[in-house]
């Protein structure tokens, strides 16, 4: 542990907030309408749905049209990786994938998760990597970001029913925000080392006579939208840590912003379009404060910890290297892990199952405090917008008010569907891995055992529930046991999620705006950002310490205990 | 429920034509066309202009005349088709072993410290990377087995040394395989592998 690493903690942080003001600005735009310059080919691409782009939808109408748009992907993804073995764009000769692998793999990559059962590049197509996954790539993240724009509009709503349309969400957002970005950085990222082929890959005889072959797909154009739209599906098995993905410290800049960059624009947007600044700043202060107390804490775990395992050979190690890549270390690699944790990414420069036990304790954390810190795009906000209206109906009880939030009085109806939203999360972890803690079949996939093979199940089904897609990968997964379950897990994370914040924007956009009154509860300083900051940990806490104390935290206190 | 099909599936056909298919094809000729080397996974050519590897893939390094790099779980050891790390959490038994039997290798070779980067294997098992330390560690070994004066190796090392990019972000890093031509290139000989 040393001053280069806080400072590069620091550093990542502050280029993301500065990087999401001007993109909040511009998302605004786009949520409203005002940003025109593609015009034409949206008329052309309206014309062509059927869709007057015009035509509002009240919640019930918005939420059939994701869940309608969502399951045609699903449908089409699922074809294609079943029948890979016959389709074209397939130089590696890959089979088609088994039923279950490929109902994991279809629900994954359109829930936004991007939880890989599978090796990449030993199982699938260069097709299916482009015209499958990509793709998805695109349209989760815009799904969730029109979700929160839906959302936005009932904050800014007067007593109106409409909360927009989500074909033209879905539509805007991809043809202005995450295609021209995708396309600039998919060049830069290539001009740094990442590979753009279509070849199968190269064999190479080593300096020393041996073969390698080095596996080649077009990665740049996938990495960046995997890290931009919050999804973290790799290409390779490694993931982020693979040279090929992610060859240096340039690239890793570019990737750990790209990924919470969107997800705090969304924030900034939604400030904006609701006249609530202030509000979404401290919105923002909460995400900020909480990423990077968690990336200090993973750095401070795997720095300080000491390691049975090198004490017993003799090493005298300073920091966990175990999973990492030299080229990161471990101030990058945590603060990588906070982020890709925080914002339901995913992705992983360095493996979290190999991390201190408090390390890879407080990454795990990180993804069951819903995935709010900043979040998915578009995801993170309506999730910290659900627990800010816990955190003022709190507040009012404390004081014995009707709460309000941004003009909205928050009633019984909200509150109840806010708390639906929030138990999916318990209900698909916990109740899932109490079931596989015992299932001979389902134990069958661990690598590690004790409380670091609890904490591989734990991180699974928090990963898929949470939409977050990164592993403790000692865990085998491609099993129908946890192919099955794992993808109803992420179902229910983002569709059981979804459908009650659409209910709230339906509520809240037919009531009055009110404007606030001295009795009003300030939602724009210090004391909410605590007391938010509050509501999450003990929520979190209450519903997640029993099992990871004795996951994580039992498993510290071993490592302690070994002299 | 019906009026909900054609834009879901129209819209789809036209993301998969247009994210799926227009933007990487499009991206991938202009890599190709302004980027070569690095689209093509910036391949490290011999002197029979057949490629030796990738300057960002690590290799597989057992000869005493090479530089060494770290322990490798892709595959039976830096396979790039298979990517891997090892995955075992701090207390696995079997990790133990692995760096105990590391640990003990290198000990047999130098009494000097052993850095952890040369006993625990990266996330990839592709690190084409070693600390500079784990270098200067080899030097010796690699200087008596090439014949080459120790400060000749180390110039060849400092060579191929980079970062921390700024002063603060990321380690120092050692590029194995470059070191590794630089010393074919001074002794004129490949060395064959240990085993």
């Amino acid at each position: 542990m040393d001053w280069r690493g806080w400072a590069e903690i620091v550093f990542t942080i502050g280029l993301t907030l500065a990087l999401s003001w001007p993109l909040g600005a511009y998302l605004k735009r786009v949520w409203t309408g005002e940003a025109q310059w593609l015009a034409p080919v949206e008329r052309a691409a309206y014309a062509a749905f059927g869709v007057n782009r015009d035509k509002g939808q009240n919640w019930l109408g918005y939420a059939a049209a994701v869940l309608a748009f969502s399951a045609a992907g699903f449908t089409i993804l699922y074809a294609m990786l079943r029948l890979q073995g016959l389709l074209p764009l397939n130089p590696q000769g890959f089979p088609g994938l088994t039923s279950d692998l490929a109902f994991n793999t279809a629900v994954s990559f359109v829930t936004n998760t991007n939880w890989q059962s599978y090796a990449g590049e030993t199982t699938l197509s260069t097709l299916s990597q482009m015209a499958g996954l990509t793709v998805q790539n695109f349209v989760s993240a815009a799904a969730g970001l029109s979700v929160a724009a839906a959302l936005a509009r009932a904050f800014a709503a007067d007593k109106a029913e409409g909360l927009g349309n989500f074909w033209v969400d879905l539509t805007r957002i991809v043809l202005y925000v995450l295609l021209p970005v995708s396309v600039v950085f998919a060049l830069v990222l290539v001009a740094l080392g990442v590979p753009q082929s279509l070849s199968a890959g190269t064999p190479v005889t080593t300096l020393e006579g041996a073969q390698q072959t080095l596996a080649l797909f077009p990665v740049a154009s996938q990495e960046i939208i995997k890290q931009f739209g919050t999804n973290g599906g790799g290409i390779f098995n490694a993931n982020s840590a693979h040279p090929f993905e992610n060859p240096n410290i340039w690239t890793n800049l570019i990737q750990m912003v790209a990924m919470n960059v969107l997800s705090l624009a969304a924030v900034f947007a939604f400030g904006r379009m609701v006249l609530a600044r202030k509000e979404a700043r401290a919105l923002a202060a909460v995400m900020v404060i909480l990423v990077g107390a968690a990336a200090g804490g993973i750095y401070a775990a795997e720095t300080l910890t000491p390691q049975p395992a090198m004490a017993a050979a003799g090493v005298d190690a300073t920091a966990n290297m175990e999973g990492k890549e030299v080229r990161f270390g471990p101030a990058t690699t945590s603060t990588f892990a906070a982020f890709t944790t925080g914002a339901s990414d995913g992705a992983v420069n360095g493996m979290h199952g190999s991390f201190m036990p408090l390390g890879g304790g407080i990454a795990m954390f990180m993804i069951q405090l819903g995935e709010i810190l900043p979040g998915g795009v578009g995801s993170g906000l309506y999730g910290m917008l659900v627990m800010a209206l816990l955190a003022v109906f709190v507040a009012g009880l404390m004081v014995g008010r009707t709460p309000e939030y941004l003009g909205k009085k928050v009633e019984a109806r909200e509150i109840k569907l806010a708390m639906l939203a929030v138990l999916i999360l318990p209900l698909a972890i916990l109740g899932f891995s109490a079931v596989a803690a015992v299932l001979p079949s389902a134990l069958k996939g661990l690598l590690n055992t004790g409380p670091h093979g609890l904490s591989e199940i734990l991180y699974a089904y928090s990963s898929a529930a949470g939409n977050n897609g990164s592993a403790f990968a000692g865990l085998t997964a491609n099993s129908p046991w946890w192919n099955t379950t794992l993808g109803i897990a992420m179902l229910l994370g983002r569709f059981a999620y979804i459908v009650p914040v659409l209910a709230i924007a339906g509520a809240l956009a037919a009531k009055p705006k009110l404007a606030p009154t001295t009795g009003t509860l300030p939602t724009d300083g210090p004391l909410f950002v605590g007391l938010l900051i509050g509501i999450i940990l003990i929520l979190g806490g209450l519903q997640f310490f029993p099992a990871l104390a004795l996951g994580p935290i039992v498993e510290h206190f071993q490592v302690l205990a070994v002299r | 429920m019906l009026s909900l099909i054609r834009p879901a599936l129209v819209s789809m056909a036209f993301f998969i034509l247009l994210t799926g298919l227009a933007y990487p094809l499009a991206v991938t000729g202009i890599a190709q066309a302004a980027l070569p080397a690095q689209a093509n996974g910036s391949l490290v050519m011999g002197k029979a202009g057949k490629p030796l590897g990738s300057a960002l893939i690590g290799q597989a390094f057992t000869a005493p005349g090479y530089l060494h790099g770290r322990p490798s779980a892709a595959g039976a050891g830096y396979d790039a088709s298979a990517s891997s790390g090892s995955n075992y959490g701090p207390l696995n038994e079997d990790y133990a072993a692995r760096v105990k039997e590391s640990a003990d290798a290198l000990k047999a070779e130098s009494a000097a410290a052993i850095p952890v980067d040369a006993v625990t294997a990266s996330g990839s098992g592709l690190d084409p990377h070693i600390s500079p330390a784990y270098a200067e560690r080899q030097v010796a070994r690699i200087a008596v087995a090439r014949g080459l004066a120790p400060a000749k190796v180390r110039a060849m090392i400092a060579d191929a040394t980079q970062g921390p990019t700024l002063g603060f972000l990321g380690q120092p890093t050692v590029n194995v395989l470059a070191v590794n031509m630089a010393l074919d290139a001074a002794s004129g000989t490949a060395q064959l592998p240990a085993r």
